[in-house]
């Protein structure tokens, strides 16, 4: 049934022309998504109105309805209000632990695939190590010293996924290490640090975007169940991992308090997730 | 470049890196958390005592050097990686019993949730790569679940599943560590994201060794479709399922405690964010090393496998 399928690579209608058009309209809600969640993080006002903190005793435990759609939790406070406050912390935390990690991976990538044998080996040993220390235990670690908060979190998520994200780009760099430009570049005579500039960092440029891209969703995970542990920002704190969290002891009675804030976390996931694969699909088609 | 007088040596080396590596990363967390507990605020005499009434200065002095604290930290450090090298992983603080008995008492749970929700989600990644990959409407629609799947927080699916199953249609129980039944909702909630992220990846790779001319060849052969992918084609699709299974591990250790926690389940995760927020070094020690032997060995046998689905590593890395 699928036999158009196996036809020679070079017998297909280009990669272009097959985008189907279900793509555009996943990316186009996931870039409207994206508006609205840097708005709110930047004027979070022009969305809700109220405070996300004003407690209103009576209030409590309201089920989503007209006056508060999506609900309140156990203070009174406004479930929507608090969502949209809560998307700065949220972003913060992944776009900053999406940048530590990658600098952390960089920094290991570059000169392991290119600093010898012995630095290569160091390397794998180092991603060996970091590997067997799941990002949880290494985030347990950190706040045992830090205490709990905004700080701390971001550096121990930003190190847990740094391992994943190195790998990724040390293999990308070893497959490059001998291509035909690099050999090329260094007959010519031109030094490491050149060869950095102008041919690696070009070259790691698109994948680390596509990483990056893709990344802060999974880090606003990781550092949402970091906070649902209680190692993030402290309970009345408008972020979404803690909402969560505070959530689960009322879940038998008020849903709400834990399932909205797991929606704001998984379609933030999934525009990101969107966003990534078309720039992927992107360069990848452009380049060939 | 064929080299058999050599192999046997090349492969001795390689074996020795590994062990080598295999010892660095016991080592590293070993050391690693020496250096955090003792960086962290609060005094492991506490967790000794147990919050009991104020204790006399005397007490703490006496615990201190009953339990080496009194000593410079070089000789504590040299002391901590001794006991390490030599198994004794001592007496828990907090739990005042021996931490090779907690850790009895709470790995088999964790490892039985781990390796059920591995199982689970292999079983998912392989049906739904298997049966629709390149197939008109279910190839899109399957990958998009797939990507839905692999964004869900475990912690997140876990709160709707005992929500659904425990509490509005009470089929399985809430909280529990025995039973097959207690079992059920801490497994899918790990292995729910997992499979879909082991799924994502194997598509890829099924995806490219549908384009192989030996493929074709098979199909020319008159086998049915099925036969083709679950014969042919998905043997190349595991090799990158397999080598993300030894991330996995790692990953679940770390996943379990929040799933630990919400199903109130005994395991090792819940035990180590219990032993680290009370700086209960000797138990921390203890359940760390034990993830980063389970890592090890998560990693070697991933290696193995590898060798045997796909036999032509065995040469390129001989």
């Amino acid at each position: 049934m699928s036999a158009t399928n196996s036809l020679p690579l070079s017998l297909k209608a280009s990669p272009r022309l097959r985008l189907p058009a279900g793509k555009h309209i996943g990316l186009a809600l996931a870039l409207l998504y994206l508006t609205l969640l840097i708005l709110a993080a930047i004027a979070p006002h022009l969305l809700a109105h109220g405070n996300p903190y004003g407690i209103a005793p009576r209030e409590a435990f309201t089920a989503p309805g007209w006056q508060h759609p999506l609900g309140t939790d156990q203070s009174g406070r406004d479930m929507w209000t608090r969502l949209i406050f809560g998307a700065r912390n949220s972003l913060v935390i992944g776009i900053g632990s999406i940048l530590l990690a990658l600098s952390v991976a960089l920094s290991l990538a570059i000169p392991g695939a290119f600093g010898g044998a012995v630095a290569e080996q160091c390397v794998k040993w180092i991603f060996e190590i970091l590997f067997s220390f799941p990002a949880v235990v290494l985030a347990l670690l950190l706040t045992a010293i830090f205490s709990s908060g905004t700080f701390p979190l971001i550096v121990a998520v930003g190190i847990g996924a740094a391992p994943g994200y190195g790998r990724m780009l040390f293999g990308q760099f070893l497959t490059i290490r001998h291509a035909g430009f690099i050999e090329a570049a260094r007959s010519l005579g031109h030094s490491p640090a050149h060869i950095l500039r102008r041919h690696l960092v070009p070259n790691a440029f698109r994948p680390l975007l596509i990483a990056g891209a893709m990344g802060v969703g999974q880090t606003i995970i990781w550092a949402s169940s970091l906070s649902f542990l209680g190692l993030g920002a402290p309970p009345p704190a408008a972020e979404w991992g803690t909402m969560l969290a505070m959530g689960r002891d009322y879940i038998a009675e008020a849903w709400w308090i834990t399932f909205f804030p797991g929606v704001a976390i998984v379609l933030t996931m999934l525009a990101t997730t969107t966003l990534g694969r078309f720039l992927k699909n992107h360069f990848e088609t452009s380049s060939s | 470049m064929i080299s058999f007088p050599n192999s046997g040596f090349v492969f001795l080396k390689k074996l020795m890196i590994r062990v080598g590596g295999a010892c660095l990363v016991l080592f590293a967390a070993a050391t690693l958390t020496f250096i955090t507990l003792h960086l962290a605020p609060g005094d492991p005499v506490t967790a000794i005592l147990g919050g009991s009434a104020n204790p006399t200065p005397e007490t703490i002095r006496e615990i201190r050097e009953e339990y080496g604290l009194d000593q410079p930290l070089m000789v504590q450090y040299a002391l901590h990686i001794w006991h390490v090298l030599s198994g004794h992983l001592g007496a828990s603080f907090s739990q005042h019993m021996p931490v090779t008995d907690v850790l009895w008492q709470q790995a088999p749970p964790t490892l039985k949730l781990m390796l059920s929700s591995l199982v689970l989600a292999w079983v998912f990644a392989v049906l739904s790569v298997t049966l629709s990959a390149r197939k008109p409407f279910f190839d899109s629609a399957f990958s998009s679940l797939e990507t839905f799947f692999a964004g869900l927080p475990q912690f997140w699916i876990g709160i709707i599943l005992l929500w659904l199953f425990a509490y509005q249609l009470g089929l399985l129980p809430p909280a529990g560590t025995h039973g097959f039944s207690s079992l059920i909702l801490p497994s899918l909630s790990l292995a729910i994201p997992l499979g879909g992220f082991l799924a994502q990846v194997m598509r890829e790779s099924f995806k490219t060794t549908l384009d192989q001319p030996f493929v074709l060849t098979a199909r020319a052969r008159g086998l049915s479709d099925n036969a083709v992918r679950f014969r042919h084609v998905l043997r190349h699709a595991l090799l990158p399922g397999v080598s993300l299974s030894t991330w996995a591990v790692g990953a679940l250790v770390g996943n379990a405690v929040a799933v630990e926690f919400i199903f109130s389940r005994q395991g090792v995760g819940r035990q180590l964010f219990l032993a680290v927020s009370m700086h209960d070094m000797p138990l921390v020690t203890g359940i760390i090393l034990f993830i980063s032997v389970v890592y090890i060995l998560a990693s070697f046998l991933a290696d193995i496998l590898y060798v045997i689905v796909d036999p032509r590593i065995q040469e390129a890395r001989a």
